[in-house]
């Protein structure tokens, strides 16, 4: 399945006159695992906030091929800080679909399913603020995935997480992805990008430095920014 | 302290001889206050709530109005409630002045501004932590206004208690559009004033007592039905 691609033209990002981004010029296919790369400050999120279009470009064009209002109706967003909305885990993973008038028995029904899928089966009626950090994440993705977006947007979903937590993530990422999920992700992890991505785009002071397929890329990056920061170097 | 000491034995005899007049004059003041806090909170929980998440031209305006609202004078409501249901006035031809209706009116007025500053507080907090999840699910308007209120209804309730507080206790307003007569628009408050005016303190202390234990109660009351204690945290 092929989900809808995206062009983003010139695109600029100011706040009280400084560029936050950009411009940038990137066009991202209607498939595949981008892994949106660089440092802390690069403007990885601003980039993913424009491309699901809850941050205002300043300046510059961003153009999904379904059209931007159908586009938002087929994307879901996992935020880096899940945000949980105070209810039980069962009624955060109904809450997308009871946006959509669906019927009541095949919420119920769907809910059960992702809880599974994401492991919460067991914690279906408890109280969704008072999970850990690994489980909110995890409650975070399933509530994205359970409307079945055709683009999935993750702003550094492991972070601050522990190795199984971000394990059994990851194991939710690649199936969404292999069921036909179009995911686009930030992450300075090196070693998650290398283990999930399909192409990567490296960004650095809200530039578009590097762009391409994922072993190209992190094989032979053509600058020497993108190389350094794959190397491990501190760059900025 | 004799006359507390009476007060409470007044209290004590109205309520274990469930003395008539104070049955109605008690059912009479939970009636209109609480039809009052119903209106006032259809009202009020959706205004205060759309103002923490609209942004408009004059919203700071409409806020610091909002705030100065819920220092209305009760007297002043009552006097211009009076005027506006009059015989001479715009609404006189409905005939309800000096009639529960009246009272009603003016205790929305006196407590819908309360609870919606109090709403609009809390659900100022609760959209800063609910605002980019809503915005990413593409929710609209009526959607947000629907969730925060809901997700919120325990901040709520405090908004709405305080809101029946006022009702309860207010008696400038619905003393000038109620008229306080007898058997038709006598409330506790009213009670209480006219029997101090008479000089039964005794009497007017005794209602005192079952008109703060009805607040108690009521408060109590919502607070176990909404089971704030056991879910507070969530």
């Amino acid at each position: 399945m092929v989900g809808p691609s995206v062009e983003l033209r010139e695109v600029c990002v100011t706040r009280r006159g400084k560029a936050i981004l950009g411009p940038i010029t990137l066009t991202l296919g209607g498939s595949g695992f981008t892994i949106v790369l660089g440092p802390n400050g690069a403007g990885k999120t601003t980039l993913l906030k424009v491309l699901h279009g809850v941050e205002r470009v300043s300046s510059g064009t961003v153009a999904w091929s379904s059209g931007d209002a159908a586009a938002r109706q087929e994307q879901a967003y996992v935020f880096q800080r899940p945000i949980m909305l105070r209810r039980s885990v069962r009624q955060n993973l109904a809450y997308p679909l009871q946006l959509l008038g669906m019927p009541k028995a095949e919420i119920a029904g769907k809910v059960v399913d992702w809880a599974a899928r994401i492991g919460l089966e067991e914690m279906l009626d408890r109280p969704a603020p008072r999970l850990s950090g690994g489980e909110k994440q995890k409650l975070a993705l399933g509530r994205a995935l359970i409307r079945a977006p055709r683009v999935l947007f993750l702003d550094e979903p492991c972070a601050n997480l522990d190795g199984r937590s971000t394990r059994e993530i990851e194991a939710v990422l690649q199936a969404a992805h292999a069921g036909g999920t179009r995911i686009v992700m930030t992450t300075h992890d090196l070693g998650q990008a290398r283990r999930l991505a399909t192409d990567v785009v490296f960004v650095l002071n809200g530039r578009l430095h590097e762009q391409g397929g994922a072993p190209g890329v992190f094989e032979g990056p053509q600058t020497a920014e993108a190389a350094a920061f794959f190397q491990g170097d501190i760059v900025e | 302290m004799n006359e507390i000491w009476a007060g409470m034995l007044e209290a004590f005899r109205l309520i274990v001889t469930l003395d008539g007049d104070l049955v109605e004059i008690t059912l009479r003041s939970l009636q209109v206050s609480l039809s009052a806090l119903v209106i006032a909170c259809g009202v009020a929980l959706p205004l205060g709530t759309w103002l923490a998440i609209r942004r408009f031209r004059y919203r700071r305006a409409a806020i610091a109005t909002l705030n100065a609202l819920m220092g209305l004078p009760p007297v002043v409501v009552g006097l211009i409630v009076y005027l506006l249901l009059s015989r001479s006035g715009p609404f006189g031809v409905l005939g309800l002045l000096f009639t529960p209706t009246a009272m009603i009116i003016a205790q929305v007025v006196i407590i819908t501004p309360l609870i919606a500053s109090i709403t609009h507080q809390a659900m100022r907090e609760l959209w800063a932590e609910y605002h980019d999840l809503l915005i990413s699910l593409n929710t609209s308007s009526r959607q947000r206004v629907v969730t925060l209120i809901w997700d919120g209804r325990r901040a709520l309730l405090t908004g709405a208690l305080a809101g029946f507080g006022r009702a309860i206790g207010e008696v400038g307003a619905i003393m000038i559009v109620g008229g306080n007569i007898d058997h038709a628009t006598r409330v506790l408050t009213t009670a209480i004033a006219l029997e101090t005016g008479k000089g039964d303190f005794a009497l007017a202390l005794g209602l005192g007592f079952v008109l703060i234990a009805l607040a108690l109660i009521v408060n109590f009351a919502i607070h176990t039905l909404s089971r704030t204690e056991r879910e507070g945290t969530w």
